[in-house]
């Protein structure tokens, strides 16, 4: 019974962590149809941003809830510089070439960014310590539960419900949807799709950095975080479905409760677990779990 | 009237070009008959980029900037204080070890074929030093791997251009198994967390079959292989938490140490149940209080907290610590042993010739079975015929001295190298899973 607990509580945290890291980057896909590996650069900027910022914050003695609230503001406003700069200043050049190039271009943009990280916080890691010690633990027998994975779930939560009424029940969520449906037909309706795609990339990667910037806490920022991140992105949202959000978090909550089950249960097969399960929808669903299947267009 | 004298700007070219066709050439010959040894061009290699920067990429690459040049100085206490490499100064490229095997491979061949280093020094990761051996031997390259422990190097394949000086991971977990069943009196039940590739691996085997020899009631309840980069290690945890094992061994090492101790620590799983960090010591410094004391720690070989006392640990700590203003970590001791094994194999095969700068036959030759001092202990190149090094080995407890802010090791235990290694001849494998035939531990 308790290793049931443990398998849903531990999937539920590692899930939350997955979608964190994956809707930023199916939203860029969904609208713009860029897979976009910067978005691991998105992720390890916002760790580092707020390992730095909120450390600091944490080690001048102000009030905990401010700095959960600067771990927010910092990730937004590193993803609103970095998602604008790239987008306009690089991604809007190669609008309209071969999805290979673009998927090259935001590779190289990675890779460049990389190196922009050890250039402006060398090669030590950093520590985010203080805010796991303040949310504190919940004790299931002997189980002990951190109440910052109970937070992040609950925040991995609330962002979906976000998203998704964001995206289904606003007029800038009609106006995105019909960018998905067709780029073409959204311009002769008088949208601006130019600035949809802005806006939409500016969103993702400042939900990329968000994803680093609450994990900083659990993790030791250093060189490099961003690489798997980007794997593990990839593996959700190719189950969930290319740019659905409510597919991310399925697909999350599918790899997470998977991965915890493989720990506990068999942990020889872990690390098999999650591309297996990625394998087996793409076998049966190969649009993902959540894509409606496309009209051919003649 | 005398017509003045008319420079014919061909002429000129013509008189250039034959000075510079017979003049150069004989000053050139000159030069090098005056000063024989010139450059050894030496290719080091590793992680200068990615996760494992920070805990060994940049203490490796610190040591190997600090001893070049102190070597090409001519500074270093004897034994080694002979400029550079027999009187020849060191020409270091450095080459980051990031990316895929096949990189790493490919960033080898360019250094060999392209760059024609003499020699190559480095490599952290086991699978990378896996990768590397049969390539040097196909390409004939003098190549002394430097931190990667995997023991497979020269237990599966015998090498000729292969050399590693740094003990292989046998030695740490033999050492920490003694030290555990030292230290904790009955225990019965132990779990283990280690990464999934070789190191990880052959860590884990090791230290069960060392377990396994000297107290066979002792038994595993889990056995954790979480990927490398992991990044979240709930589930682990949990299952760490619900084991009734009395410790947790773990070869982790670099940023997912780090990340899995912040993890643990924040549920209480350090602090219920003791770790035996077999690789900890070179996260000390960032882990801080963060690590309870108790915490058992090896630094894979009786290096930086563990060194013995020496002309040579004195001068090397201040010269790094002068230069970067940090105390070396292992990893820095590890290169100093391997460029000091190399100076030691190269000036003794210089010796043997009677002068001259050796062929590189002639230093591995040399290099087989040497036995030459380092800032921490002695080493012995007696294991894979005479190609892996054996030293001396040390185990202590984490104690976090608050008053000063800084970690420190108590309670250390020191195992001599024929204790804690395979006898000449044996495979580790075969070694303890036959009981550890052989072992002086007196």
């Amino acid at each position: 019974m308790l290793t049931a607990f443990a398998i849903v509580t531990d999937g539920l945290v590692y899930a939350a962590y997955l979608f964190l890291v994956a809707v930023g980057l199916t939203l860029i896909f969904g609208v713009m149809k860029i897979l976009n590996v910067t978005h691991g650069s998105f992720y390890a900027f916002g760790a580092y941003g707020a390992a730095i910022a909120v450390g600091v914050y944490f080690d001048r003695g102000f009030p905990a809830a401010g700095g959960f609230l600067l771990m927010i503001v910092v990730a937004m406003a590193i993803g609103l510089v970095l998602g604008l700069v790239l987008e306009r200043g690089l991604l809007r050049l190669v609008y309209g070439k071969d999805e290979v190039v673009v998927v090259l271009v935001t590779y190289a943009a990675f890779l460049i960014l990389e190196d922009v990280i050890q250039l402006i916080w060398g090669a030590n890691s950093y520590a985010l310590y203080q805010p796991l010690g303040v949310a504190g633990t919940v004790d299931v027998g002997p189980l002990v539960l951190s109440g910052y994975d109970i937070g992040l779930v609950a925040f991995a939560g609330l962002l979906a419900v976000t998203a998704s009424f964001a995206l289904k029940r606003t007029r800038w969520g009609r106006l995105l949807a019909v960018v998905i449906f067709d780029r073409e037909l959204a311009a002769a309706f008088g949208i601006n799709v130019s600035l949809v795609y802005t806006i939409t990339f500016v969103i993702g990667a400042m939900l990329g950095a968000l994803g680093g910037a609450v994990m900083a806490p659990k993790i030791a920022v250093t060189l490099g975080i961003g690489v798997e991140v980007i794997v593990l992105a990839f593996a959700v949202v190719a189950i969930g479905g290319m740019g659905s959000v409510e597919g991310a978090l399925l697909g999350a909550l599918i790899v997470g409760e998977c991965r915890a089950a493989a720990v506990h249960l068999a942990p020889q097969i872990e690390l098999f677990v999650i591309y297996a399960v990625m394998a087996l929808v793409l076998v049966l669903r190969p649009q993902g779990l959540f894509t409606r299947t496309q009209p051919r267009k003649i | 009237m005398r017509h003045p004298i008319r420079h014919d700007p061909r002429s000129l070219t013509l008189l250039l070009a034959a000075g510079l066709s017979f003049g150069l050439p004989l000053m050139t010959a000159g030069g090098a008959q005056a000063e024989e040894p010139t450059l050894v061009k030496v290719g080091f290699v590793t992680f200068l980029t990615g996760p494992a920067a920070a805990p060994f990429g940049i203490p490796d690459h610190n040591a190997a900037e600090v001893l070049v040049d102190q070597l090409n100085a001519g500074k270093v206490p004897a034994p080694y204080n002979r400029i550079g490499l027999g009187g020849a100064k060191i020409d270091a490229k450095f080459i980051d070890e990031a990316g895929s095997a096949a990189d790493v491979v490919t960033q080898f061949r360019n250094l060999v074929e392209r760059d024609h280093v003499d020699v190559v020094v480095g490599y952290v990761s086991s699978g990378n030093c896996l990768a590397i051996a049969p390539v040097a031997e196909e390409l004939k390259e003098l190549t002394v791997l430097d931190i990667c422990g995997t023991t497979r190097v020269f237990e599966e394949r015998r090498h000729h251009y292969v050399f590693r000086v740094n003990p292989h991971a046998t030695m740490d977990n033999v050492a920490a198994a003694k030290y555990v069943l030292d230290k904790f009196k009955d225990i019965s039940v132990y779990s283990g967390i280690n990464q999934n590739y070789a190191w990880g691996q052959d860590s884990w085997r090791d230290f069960r079959l060392a377990m396994k020899d000297l107290d066979a009631k002792a038994t595993v309840d889990k056995e954790l292989f979480p990927k490398l980069f992991a990044g979240e290690y709930g589930a682990e945890i949990s299952t760490l938490l619900t084991s009734n094992a009395q410790f947790i061994h773990s070869s982790f090492y670099d940023g997912d140490l780090e990340t899995f101790m912040y993890q643990a620590a924040a549920r209480g799983l350090p602090q219920r149940v003791p770790f035996v960090l077999t690789a900890g010591e070179t996260s000390l410094s960032r882990l801080g209080s963060k690590l309870p004391d108790g915490t058992i720690i090896g630094a894979r070989g009786p290096h930086s907290f563990f060194a013995h006392d020496s002309e040579l640990n004195r001068w090397f700590q201040k010269v790094y610590v002068d230069r970067f203003h940090e105390q070396p970590v292992y990893p820095s001791y590890d290169f100093a042993q391997s460029l000091f094994g190399l100076k030691a194999a190269w000036e003794k095969a210089q010796a043997n010739k009677g002068g001259g700068r050796p062929t590189t036959e002639e230093v591995i030759v040399a290099f087989e079975g040497i036995s030459f001092p380092t800032p921490s202990t002695t080493v012995q190149m007696v294991l894979g015929n005479g190609h892996q090094g054996i030293s001396d080995m040390a185990i202590g407890t984490y104690k976090f001295n608050k008053a000063q802010n800084k970690p420190e090791i108590v309670d250390i235990v020191r195992y001599p190298a024929e204790c804690v290694n395979p006898p000449v001849g044996v495979d580790s494998i075969a070694w303890l899973e036959g009981g550890m035939k052989g072992a002086k531990c007196d």
